[in-house]
């Protein structure tokens, strides 16, 4: 029913947003799963993430942030509130969601994500630990028309020469954290050094590789080895006693996962944690834990989050808090991800007052005007590659009698200011898709 | 062109982790090759090892001591699989025995998962396993030198005892002719079940015996199961003395490839299992028309 108030109100907001109805005027009425898929009381939402194989771990933590922030924004208060969104809901909607286990394989994710599409009309979907699956449901999201949120996935490909215009990704690109991390692990280790890298065969590993040799030879390092391994490699022992007997002064791991955690352990065993100074360009989620203290002690490595950043933002603090009181364990980065998007996501349905992807995708395209207060900060996504400009946090591992809790694990050395690390929009190629 | 001293530790290399190989490929081969059943469980069945192990260690802080309970619970699991299930399926089609044992891997690990979680666990090296031995031309992890001597008792034990014992000798008849043995007046049933079940405390042993070394996840076993289907398609399908030196070719390809470049030493096992299936489909330890 109409009246007076929402009448005046929507009087108000159509004068004062004549950029955004102008911005609008071109969207098409039916795109993708919209309208089809906005219910008068609901909307869909499909959550893709391995749940098995070896980004079992960090996929769990992925699913709990989704699981945390749908339900804070579901039941509204202050917590939404505070991000900015209004009543319960998106728009006044609840948001319904159903959860696949893509075992990090591309196929299976596409096929989830294709019945979220299809039989659930999803109006977004989101999730990933593996860039491969990351750029495969980035083709199918654009050839589809539903828009998707990127998970864990740091290769430069997901936002360069396979950026898709209906994904968007909050975590940083392998140039950016290797170029954030380079200065301040040759500030602490050393300018000359000796590195040798451990390379897992697929798209992250490559382009990690490929950033960090090169913002490290920037700052005087030496490449003396590089030893590619199959992704779920078990035993690295033939690598290892290469890397061993290389002479190198610093260990690059770059394995993510459970194949991190293996290649670590066995490093130890190899005594190439004793001779060399282990870096590690993207930390696993739950790495400090599973490989333990004693070996991360040192251990210089970027990521997207760590909870202590709740003593700087007062978001984070609430995230940390609702998390830590649902789950029993402090987030990892995972975990954050997945929360923080889905709040942006919320954030920009309900700045462009539609459910219509173009428009959303157009808010988030736009947001370097009005970016959004988030729990690292201020952020916005690129218009021209959909990759979040964001701090990045580098961490160090701390040892074992300086933790002040069981889940104490790194000390915050620096919160890198994003727009100093990113690359140019067309260094990897992207070119993004028609709206339409 | 690597240096020899390279080339000689990676041939090092190749044999520990050729051992190991046999031995997580030895359960595979004696239940295989004794009773005909392809285990497609054998990789869960590596992650329950190491997951006992895990367990036994917290529980007991001895890795001795974890082992011989982990081997008691293996041999529950093992007898416990073969009564209530396996043996309803010896007279069934390979197809049936291949759709059950991997049903029964799915329910292990997702019991894992549920149990445990998706993160790995840690599992010590035991105290008398730490550091790094010097060898002269490398220097080597002294719990993997030490694996080399345990895992080469445990697999002359094995064949012993299936192979040098009478046991052995029934299991293969009863496999031929299950009727006659039983009317010679022998208990085949039991056999069998006293095989499978040294098959699955073969296979978890390797699993608790790997756990310090690996990443613990309820997924850890299936790169394994691979692992040991490409070495006993090596030495030969259900042959013992196949899977040992099978499991010591692929370990020597996979090292000694990575002496010259890490990524292509999968790529070179496989091409060997290709050039061995051509030449000789049987395996190098294996009898044609004969599993």
């Amino acid at each position: 029913m109409l009246d007076r108030r929402k009448l005046i109100l929507g009087g108000a907001a159509g004068l004062m947003l004549p950029d955004l109805r102008g911005a609008f005027a071109q969207s098409p009425a039916q795109i993708g799963t919209f309208p089809e898929g906005v219910g008068a009381d609901s909307v869909f939402i499909g959550l893709n993430m391995p749940l098995t194989g070896v980004f079992s771990g960090d996929g769990s933590d992925l699913k709990l942030g989704y699981e945390l922030a749908i339900a804070q924004i579901n039941a509204g208060g202050e917590i939404p509130a505070a991000w900015g969104l209004k009543g319960k809901g998106v728009l006044g909607r609840q948001i319904r969601h159903k959860i696949a286990d893509t075992e990090g394989k591309p196929n299976v994710a596409v096929q989830a994500a294709t019945q979220f599409i299809q039989r659930d009309k999803a109006i977004l979907f989101q999730g990933s630990v593996s860039s491969a699956e990351a750029i495969a449901l980035e083709e199918l999201a654009s050839r589809d028309k539903v828009l998707y949120m990127v998970g864990i996935a740091g290769s430069n490909d997901v936002t360069g020469k396979n950026c898709q215009r209906y994904g968007f990704r909050s975590q940083q690109n392998a140039y950016m954290a290797a170029k954030a991390l380079a200065p301040v692990v040759a500030k602490a280790l050393g300018k000359k050094l000796k590195a040798a890298f451990l390379v897992p065969d697929y798209t992250y590993g490559q382009t990690v590789y490929e950033s960090f040799a090169k913002f490290s030879k920037e700052q005087g390092w030496t490449q003396v080895l590089k030893e590619t391994v199959p992704l779920g490699t078990a035993d690295y022992s033939s690598a290892l006693l290469n890397i061993a007997n290389s002479g190198a002064d610093v260990f690059v791991n770059i394995c993510f996962g459970s194949d991190a955690v293996a290649s670590t352990k066995q490093a130890e065993q190899f005594g190439v944690l004793s001779s060399m100074k282990l870096v590690v360009p993207n930390l696993s989620s739950f790495q400090d834990k599973e490989v333990g203290p004693e070996l991360m002690q040192g251990v210089y490595g970027s990521c997207d989050f760590w909870w202590t950043l709740e003593d700087r933002f007062p978001l984070a603090k609430t995230f940390v808090e609702a998390f830590l009181a649902r789950n029993k364990y402090r987030p990892r980065w995972g975990a954050h991800i997945a929360y923080m998007q889905t709040y942006l996501w919320a954030l920009s349905v309900e700045r462009a007052a539609s459910f219509n992807p173009v428009d959303i995708i157009k808010v988030m395209e736009g947001s370097k005007a009005q970016p959004y207060e988030t729990t690292i900060g201020r952020v916005y996504y690129r218009a021209e590659d959909h990759q979040m400009v964001r701090p990045i946090p580098i961490l160090r591992g701390k040892a074992p009698s300086a933790m002040k809790g069981p889940e104490d694990f790194y000390e915050v050395v620096d919160l890198v200011d994003g727009e100093t690390v990113m690359n140019p929009p067309d260094l990897f190629g992207c070119k993004l898709g028609p709206y339409s | 062109m690597p240096s020899t001293a390279v080339l000689l530790s990676q041939a090092f290399n190749g044999l520990a982790l050729g051992s190991l190989l046999a031995l997580v490929s030895s359960g595979l081969t004696i239940i295989l090759g004794t009773l005909g059943v392809l285990n497609f469980a054998h990789g869960a069945l590596f992650a329950v090892g190491a997951y006992t192990a895990f367990v036994m260690m917290q529980a007991t802080h001895s890795f001795v001591l974890a082992l011989l309970g982990g081997c008691a619970i293996m041999l529950i699991i093992g007898f416990a699989m073969e009564r209530l299930i396996i043996r309803h399926f010896y007279a069934r089609p390979d197809e049936d025995q291949i759709l059950v044992t991997y049903g029964i891997g799915m329910v292990l690990v997702e019991g894992l998962r549920s149990w445990f979680g998706g993160n790995s666990q840690r599992v010590p090296v035991p105290s008398w396993g730490t550091g790094a031995t010097k060898l002269g031309f490398l220097v080597y992890p002294t719990y993997r030198l030490q694996l080399i001597g345990i895992i080469a008792g445990l697999l002359v034990g094995l064949y012993l005892v299936l192979y040098r014992t009478s046991v052995g000798l029934v299991v293969r008849a009863g496999i031929e002719n299950a009727g006659m043995v039983g009317i010679l007046g022998i208990d085949v049933r039991r056999t069998f079940l006293f095989v499978f079940a040294v098959g699955i405390v073969a296979v978890g042993l390797a699993g608790m015996l790997y756990a310090p070394v690996v990443a613990v996840t309820p997924d850890m076993g299936a790169s394994f199961m691979v692992q040991s289907f490409v070495v006993i398609v090596l030495g030969g399908l259900g042959s013992f003395p196949g899977a040992i030196v099978g499991g010591l070719i692929a370990g020597e390809i996979i090292s000694l490839t990575s002496a010259f470049n890490s990524a292509y030493s999968e790529v070179m096992l496989y091409g060997l299992m290709a050039l061995v299936l051509v030449a000789r489909p049987q395996g190098l330890f294996g009898t044609e028309g004969r599993v």
